[in-house]
């Protein structure tokens, strides 16, 4: 194989770029979450450290280093120090695949705007999402503490279970699209005209309420319920442990969101696209609007009950995702060239039906609050959901 | 020469990790032994160009079976029973020694008949070698029959596991 330094260096750069851009949004992210929920609960938010409270999340983290680490009594101690770690690493090298413009020409040789274009992009993502609930599994036992142990346990049953929706989900703009590189995709998305937000309305959705699972955020926060676990898994880490703990769950976000962008929302497409640099701008607007969204969802709404939790994930995302596979698999293998316009009109049917099928669930679940939930008898699995 | 560098040490880390995945006491070390086996096997895949299997490989191995694995170990909290009781398969040593030995001898009479049919090397790979395409259209057109009686297979599984845990609610 040809070994050209020049090509290393480049590398190199675009990856420390992608990794410097990725540990500095979550900062900003942080200080919007809290203003942004500070609106919603009509408060001012964090207002004294710097300009609008923008040096918030800077303290929080200069007082949270200087803070004792701290391992408990019977922690394993091994497991205990790298779970932390193996929660952040996946959700970091996850990013290398998306792309976040199209080429540009620098110093005359072609830069693609991406760390690492590959042909199989959404498996890497997903198997690399996969292994996130490792970093938290692991963090729960090691503890040593029966509410971190909770906490894992509920991780590794919520993460699993939503994993198939998600995956399932990105199927259908696979199919649309032809092609498992995002850069592709986007391509695709280009070609057709309009975004796969729209033929594809119902994997979407399908996409980010999964992906607010497996990024353990509200509604689906159980792994960390503090009513019940005090904090699940990160109950005993402390310091810059527990930082990682926390920075992760932003990278989390900002990686499904930025996955999000790139197969529903056209990634860096927009007005006036061909002018490269305006491309990463177009890329970070509609990913901060699905970090809105995400932050708004948040504020909104309060924490699922776990029978909840999983029978929104197996009886209600799954079967959708099913559906919405199925109709596009059909409309693609019938007419392949016109697959795009006619799932734009059948999306609205897809979506129409969604919204049906979770109304009849959810006004069944109001209906029999008592009978729906049965007491955990001693050789039952801790939830049982039939009704 | 960095193919062979990566084969050794990939197959020294994951015959170390397997090694240690039957040797170490805590159940919840044997399986993350076993997920640095797998990723191993992934990485070696990658340096083969099977970069679909390999994502496969981590995808289904690693991220689905062995967080159920630690999830049943996790939830059974079974530590601490190995360590008390007496290995309840003690008589079946013997026939484990014979077994491992006969599959050894197996695998290396392969690797040796094997070994001279391998085309002598220097070739280049078609430009979709591994692709998600190829191996798509490969399992459903000329392994359409295996493929789906393993679906078939895993469906029987599925079948089995409701029917041994059906409790009459």
């Amino acid at each position: 194989m040809p070994f050209d330094v020049t090509e290393l260096v480049i590398a190199i750069v675009k990856a420390l770029v992608v990794f410097v851009a990725l540990l500095s949004i979550v900062p900003v992210l942080i200080w919007m979450e809290r203003k942004v929920i500070a609106d919603i609960q009509i408060r001012i938010g964090p207002n004294r450290a710097g300009p609008f409270g923008l040096l918030q999340p800077l303290a929080d983290a200069i007082k949270l280093i200087f803070k004792e680490n701290i391992i408990t009594q019977g922690a394993d101690k091994v497991v205990y120090f790298f779970a932390p770690a193996v929660s952040m690493v996946p959700a970091i090298i996850t990013f290398a695949v998306v792309p976040f413009g199209d080429t540009a020409h620098i110093l005359g040789r072609k830069v693609l705007l991406q760390v690492a274009d590959v042909n199989i992009g959404i498996l890497y993502i997903l198997a690399l999402s996969s292994l996130g609930v490792y970093g938290i599994v692991l963090a729960g036992w090691s503890s040593n503490n029966k509410y971190s142990l909770l906490g894992g346990v509920r991780s590794s049953a919520q993460m699993i279970s939503y994993e198939l929706p998600l995956g399932l989900a990105l199927v259908g703009p696979v199919l649309l699209s032809g092609s498992l590189s995002l850069r592709e995709m986007i391509n695709a998305q280009g070609r057709a005209g309009v975004w796969f937000i729209v033929p594809q309305f119902l994997a979407f959705a399908v996409y980010l309420i999964s992906g607010f699972a497996e990024t353990n955020r509200a509604p689906f926060d159980l792994p960390e319920a503090e009513q019940e676990l005090t904090a699940g898994y990160h109950t005993e880490y402390s310091s810059f442990r527990f930082a990682l703990f926390y920075m992760a769950e932003y990278v989390n976000m900002v990686t499904v969101g930025a996955v999000a962008t790139t197969i529903f929302l056209g990634g860096w497409r927009g007005p006036f696209g061909n002018i490269v640099i305006l491309q990463p701008v177009w890329f970070l607007v509609k990913l901060f609007a699905i970090l809105y969204f995400f932050i708004w969802v948040r504020g909104t709404l309060p924490r699922l009950r776990y029978d909840k939790l999983m029978k929104l994930g197996w009886k209600v995302l799954l079967p959708l995702a099913l559906l919405n596979l199925m109709v596009t698999a059909t409309v693609k293998a019938l007419a392949p060239q016109s697959a795009i316009p006619i799932m734009s009109v059948l999306s609205l049917v897809l979506v129409a039906i969604g919204v049906i099928a979770l109304t009849i669930i959810s006004a069944r679940s109001t209906r029999t609050p008592a009978s729906g939930l049965r007491e955990p008898s001693a050789e039952g699995a801790f939830y049982t959901w039939e009704s | 020469m960095g193919e062979l560098i990566a084969f050794v040490v990939l197959g020294a880390i994951a015959v170390a990790a397997g090694i240690a995945v039957v040797v170490v006491r805590n159940p919840v070390h044997s399986a993350l032994f076993l997920v640095v086996n797998f990723f191993c096997l992934a990485v070696l895949f990658l340096v083969l160009s099977a970069e679909f299997v390999a994502a496969l490989q981590v995808l289904v191995y690693a991220g689905a079976i062995m967080v159920l694995f630690l999830f049943v170990i996790m939830l059974l909290n079974v530590a601490g029973v190995f360590e008390s009781q007496r290995d309840p398969l003690r008589s079946q040593r013997g026939l484990a020694v014979c077994l491992g030995l006969g599959l050894l001898a197996e695998v290396l009479a392969i690797a040796v008949s094997g070994a001279a049919r391998l085309p002598s090397g220097g070739g280049t790979l078609p430009q979709d070698f591994g692709s998600p395409t190829l191996v798509g259209l490969l399992l459903y057109s000329q392994y359409v029959f295996p493929f789906e009686a393993v679906s078939v297979l895993l469906l029987i599984a599925m079948v089995g596991v409701v029917v041994l845990t059906k409790r009459s609610v």
